[in-house]
């Protein structure tokens, strides 16, 4: 990892309202192609800066707190906490000190990727805390230099910097900002000296959460704001032939109608006004409506498409003794705050306000819409309504943005739901083959996955494309496709890409759901033929390294913390699954019941390896709404094509995990395998599909190869 | 047409063109109070959910019309950082929000339902709590259920897990 060059950390006073602002810059030296390679092949992420200029990270307020500008969002995942958290620490202040805020992009301050892929504390690590200590070796050297002390008797507290009887308020350090010395980076403290960095602290958006704060995209709004809608097709597929917009034009507080090249829309006073007035546009589109799932469905299978061997150790697989095949739907994001934005565009440049995981993608694609420099829009971001891959694709505020310009007033436009529904960039269907032959003593000899998804990360705007030419497979859809017991001697995975005709990409976790419940419900297969117990089993077949090793621990903490049985008892089953994601290993137990042809989840116990967990409590708040999500996904989620048409287009008929449907207990334990964190928000995902089919195999004998689970046991 | 309501104790007179305008629309876009979220604006989600004379509402598809001479309470309304409610108190203390966008319904539905079951079985709280958490915050969030019906029989907590 590269030092911070202190030569790149500045202090200006030139940015900001109160005019006492420190800059710093971290170097990054890597081309972000090796960076992102690095990430693909190992548990390292990394942190992608957006170049070589200084950037803003910290500004010393009037009300003498320290802002930190982050240039990763939230969106539920925690990443605020842990960094106000890594930022205090290196900062010797109390976590109240520290006010994390979303960058602005005219900050200078973006991750030139996205927020996702499970990367944000892992990869601030590192700079975070180097920024932050060299920013308190600043602060100290400022106020020793002005009272000629030594720098080490100056302490660092709340509110103001102090030396025996000297003190002064961060606010007035600051007035002397263009005066602050250059400092060396310091030494970071030692793991063991931390008084914030991994504890349970709560989360800092916590409050404004609890009482209504607007801190969301869909609550941004500015002076004479005006409302915009744009007219969507309800096809796959369908093109845009013409626009009858005679009616809509006269329609109450209809402000204009707009016509570009790709898009008809309407700008109205109201939200309603707006979309009454969509629904008088009359557009003619050139509709396929022959389209079905079934059509789908043929089209993803292992065999069509490109193959990308990902995984070969010894021979091929020659005899096949064991095979099984499974599948996961296409499933929507479905997170609850639409897809918005506010955008006003002047004659000075754009600003706009939104919910997004990629903040300078969506600066570049507006600045190249509008034909302005790059510097000149300002995206704010805000707290996510949920992001779960769904704002990684945000061209919404390209139209908004356009509309603005046409009429000369900020422009707030955001989703209908059955818009959010038709419009998604889904989760791929996947279609997995599994092959395995055994020795005569029960071990694996040979074992072989073929599966075939539909594009997650190729085409995104997210990576380059030769990046997936130089890889070969999609980055995303191969997570958890991986076969994690090295001890099998003889290994082929195969990822096949298959082309659908609707938008697919990045849902939490990318391949790892769907990979894992075909690779763990195959092992408690194997298992079986084997005459073994399913822990047991897996635990034969791991090899004797470090990655093993971690894995082996979560699967034997899991095993025990849930007192892991074969047998049913009580009319409840246990189902066992484990995973191994970008480095994280996990391992879960469920124990459910079947009522009434309801698969019933009473229990989940869940044992993660992150390394080394900056906030616990957020990693276990992580691990139970992954759990939640996963169940959701398993028992019910799924879309379908009818006529042409992607449907449902509404929660219920999409039918999601609700209360009643989350266990009562959920039991998370972490193991600290390493001393860095990992990613987290993601590898808890993985287990829980294949679990919840095993336990329902032990309790009914039942093999449940093809999600929603509860959908395919309704139909045995 | 104007409708009288009142809102966070509030009197309010709100000048509406077309009376089915909804609830939900009125408290974000014309009294600017924006705790209350739009989620799918078909009754779907509960994200919109608010009090109308202490019952739950969803009201992404509750005319103003209805509201008039209401008392409605919103999660602005509910309880202040320095007097919280006592959902909000529980909330906080099982620290319950991911993302947070849906948990003003989540709470305004909690808040309804310990008005008329002070203290919720488990049943009662699957049955009445049914709006839709994406980051799949229900683990937490029941238990924060039952540390409200707690707090809010003004025991101290030790004192009701004897029972």
């Amino acid at each position: 990892m590269a030092k911070v060059s202190r030569r790149k950390f500045l202090v200006r006073g030139a940015l900001g309202t109160a005019g006492i602002v420190a800059v710093g810059t971290y170097l990054f030296r890597n081309p972000i192609r090796r960076q992102v390679l690095a990430y693909a092949n190992s548990a390292d992420s990394p942190y992608l800066g957006s170049g070589m200029e200084p950037v803003l990270w910290f500004e010393l307020t009037e009300e003498n707190r320290i802002r930190l500008y982050s240039p990763k969002v939230e969106m539920g995942q925690g990443t605020f906490t842990g960094m106000a958290q890594l930022a205090a620490d290196e900062l010797e202040l109390p976590l109240s000190s520290i006010e994390v805020v979303h960058a602005p992009s005219i900050t200078g301050n973006m991750d030139s990727f996205a927020t996702g892929g499970s990367t944000s504390i892992a990869s601030l690590w590192q700079p975070l805390r180097e920024l932050a200590a060299t920013m308190r070796e600043m602060i100290k050297t400022a106020a020793a230099e002005l009272w000629e002390v030594a720098v080490a008797d100056v302490v660092m507290e709340e509110t103001k910097v102090s030396a025996g009887k000297k003190e002064l308020t961060f606010a007035a350090l600051a007035k002397q900002v263009n005066q602050w010395p250059e400092v060396d980076t310091p030494e970071l403290k030692k793991l063991s000296d931390y008084k914030l960095i991994g504890k349970p602290l709560p989360r800092v958006d916590l409050e404004d959460k609890v009482f209504g704060v607007p801190i969301f995209g869909m609550d941004a709004s500015m002076p004479d704001m005006v409302y915009g809608t744009v007219v969507r097709p309800e096809y796959i597929g369908a093109t845009f032939i013409s626009a009858d917009v005679s009616q809509a034009a006269s329609m109450p507080g209809v402000l204009k109608i707009i016509q570009e090249d790709d898009f008809v829309g309407v700008v109205a006073n109201s939200y309603l006004e707006a979309e009454n007035a969509k629904q008088a546009i009359k557009v003619t589109w050139d509709a396929p409506t022959q389209l079905q799932l079934k059509d789908i469905e043929a089209k993803m299978k292992v065999g069509n498409g490109n193959p990308t061997l990902i995984q070969k150790k010894g021979d091929a697989l020659e005899e096949v003794a064991v095979e099984a095949e499974f599948t996961t739907p296409i499933a929507a994001h479905a997170q609850i705050e639409p897809n918005g934005v506010v955008a006003h565009v002047t004659d000075d440049g754009a600003t706009l306000f939104l919910s997004t995981q990629v903040v300078a993608i969506t600066q570049k694609e507006v600045a190249k819409r509008l034909d302005l420099d790059t510097d000149k829009v300002n995206i704010i971001p805000t707290f996510l309504g949920g992001g779960f891959g769904r704002r990684l694709h945000t061209p919404h505020a390209v139209q908004a943005a356009v509309m603005s310009k046409l009429v000369g007033k900020p422009v707030k436009y955001f989703f209908s739901r059955k818009e959010e529904f038709q419009h998604d960039m889904f989760r791929p269907p996947t279609h997995h083959q599994l092959k395995a032959k055994l020795t005569a003593n029960g071990k694996i000899e040979s074992i072989q996955h073929d599966f075939s998804s539909g594009d997650v990360a190729i085409d995104s705007a997210l990576l380059p494309g030769f990046l997936n030419k130089m890889l070969g497979a999609d980055v995303g859809a191969i997570r958890g496709g991986f076969c994690q017991y090295f001890a099998i001697p003889n290994i082929r995975t195969t990822s096949w890409h298959v082309e659908l005709p609707f938008a697919t990409s990045w849902w939490r976790s990318l391949g790892l759901l769907a990979n894992t419940f075909a690779w763990e419900s195959f092992m408690d297969i194997l298992a079986e033929k084997a005459g073994k117990n399913p822990v047991d089993f897996r635990l034969e077949h791991i090899k004797d390294d470090d990655a093993g090793a971690r894995l082996r621990k979560v699967i034997e903490t899991a095993a025990e913390k849930a007192g892991y049985t074969d047998k049913v008892i009580d009319g409840k089953a246990m189902g066992f699954a484990a995973s191994t994601d970008a480095g994280t290993p996990c391992a879960q137990v469920v124990a459910l019941s079947i009522e009434k042809q309801q698969i019933k989840i009473h229990k989940v116990t869940c044992v993660l390896d992150p390394g080394f967990a900056v906030n616990p409590d957020q990693v276990k708040a992580q691990c139970e709404g992954a759990i939640i999500m996963g169940i959701s996904a398993s028992l019910f989620e799924e879309m379908t094509v009818v006529d042409g048409q992607l449907q449902p287009t509404i929660y219920g008929p999409y039918q999601m995990a609700l209360m009643k449907h989350a266990p009562k207990e959920i039991n998370v334990t972490l193991l600290q395998g390493r001393e860095v964190p990992g990613p987290v928000g993601e590898p808890p995902l993985g287990p829980i599909g294949a679990a919840i089919a095993n336990a329902v195999y032990r309790l009914t004998g039942k093999r449940l190869n093809h999600m929603p689970l509860q959908k395919t046991l309704n139909k045995m | 047409m104007k409708i009288q309501l009142i809102v966070n104790g509030t009197p309010q007179l709100v000048q509406i063109e077309d009376e089915m305008t909804p609830l939900l629309w009125v408290i974000r876009d014309v009294l600017d109070q924006k705790g209350t979220k739009f989620g799918c604006g078909k009754a779907a989600c509960g994200a919109c959910t608010l009090l109308v004379d202490d019952q739950a509402v969803r009201s992404c598809s509750y005319p103003i019309k209805f509201a008039e001479g209401k008392t409605i309470t919103t999660i602005e309304g509910l309880g202040t950082k320095e007097n919280p409610h006592p959902v909000q108190q529980a909330w906080i203390e099982e620290v319950v929000p991911q993302c947070g966008y849906c948990q003003p319904g989540f709470m305004m539905a909690t808040a309804a339902l310990l008005k008329k079951v002070p203290k919720p079985t488990d049943e009662d709280i699957d049955n009445n709590i049914i709006n839709v958490c994406r980051c799949g915050t229900y683990y937490r969030m029941r238990k924060a259920i039952h540390r409200a019906a707690a707090l809010n029989s003004e025991l101290p907590i030790t004192e009701q897990e004897k029972e």
